[in-house]
């Protein structure tokens, strides 16, 4: 039987592969933003985990609105990145091409 | 997956996958309106949004160097190693007033029926508020990526211009 464990662990994978994309692409914004989208996963997969095991709906409720955010922080963030291709002409963050 | 390929189209698709997997773990989880929510709202609509942003800045190509892509590498295993730890070494004991606490899910309905409930009853202002805040995302993208398209003439009358005298320069041009 899978336990709460084993979700807690798989969403801990998660976030940690979240924080290493953030970590190691800092030249590519949009592989940033797309680990940042992992990580409010890894988060979410925690909320419906515990929901589910302490029988308690407020969870899922909360990971409604997680979902709502992250979506509408996605939409942000994409239209910033363009905003700042079409300024700069290439998305580096922090390039040596200035 | 997601974060070690060189293509970002290619991440964008092992995101999708990443996706469909929670989408199922949900499911077995018996929270199916979520499952089915986090399929719509992120396969459907974030992923497209990805490609179509991938598609439109062109392909990016970044390459870290192999040594720090190392370092990385060691250092996120045993960041793991450590979580699993404090995971696995812990163990948390449910208090009674948490269980207490909150809406426990009626037995006799469905869960999109029970969420509903409970959404429309006791969540109503934050539900309020989660559409505000789409809502202000969406206008503040729109805002974003709007490309003003000004008229040339109009803008030609409105710059300040330097007057210069063609003919005099160009009897200069032949005097020399």
């Amino acid at each position: 039987m899978i336990g709460l464990d084993h979700y807690l662990l798989l969403a801990a994978c998660l976030f940690m592969i979240g924080v290493l994309g953030v970590i190691m692409q800092r030249r590519n914004l949009i592989v940033m933003l797309m680990s940042i989208e992992l990580m409010l996963l890894a988060t979410v997969i925690n909320f419906v985990a515990f929901s589910h095991f302490l029988e308690n709906l407020t969870g899922q409720i909360f990971s409604l609105i997680i979902l709502a955010v992250a979506a509408a922080e996605t939409a942000i963030g994409l239209a910033i990145l363009v905003v700042y291709f079409r300024n700069r002409g290439d998305i580096n963050v922090n390039g040596t091409k200035g | 997956m997601v974060i070690r390929s060189t293509q970002t189209v290619y991440s964008v698709f092992f995101l999708i996958f990443a996706f469909l997997n929670a989408a199922g773990l949900l499911i077995m989880l018996h929270a199916e309106f979520l499952a089915f929510i986090l399929l719509i709202v992120y396969v459907g609509a974030v992923a497209v949004l990805f490609l179509f942003v991938v598609m439109m800045l062109g392909e990016t190509q970044t390459k870290t160097p192999l040594s720090r892509r190392y370092a990385c590498a060691v250092g996120g295993v045993c960041l793991f190693l450590l979580t699993a730890l404090g995971i696995m070494v812990v163990r948390w004991k449910t208090s009674s007033e948490a269980l207490i606490f909150g809406f426990s899910p009626t037995v006799d309905m469905k869960n999109t029926e029970a969420l509903g409930n409970l959404l429309y009853t006791h969540y109503l202002i934050p539900f309020q508020g989660v559409g505000l805040i789409l809502l202000i995302a969406m206008i503040g993208a729109i805002v974003l990526t709007l490309r003003h398209r000004r008229k040339p003439l109009q803008l030609l009358s409105n710059e300040p211009m330097r007057l210069v005298d063609l003919r005099s320069s160009s009897m200069k041009e032949e005097a020399r």
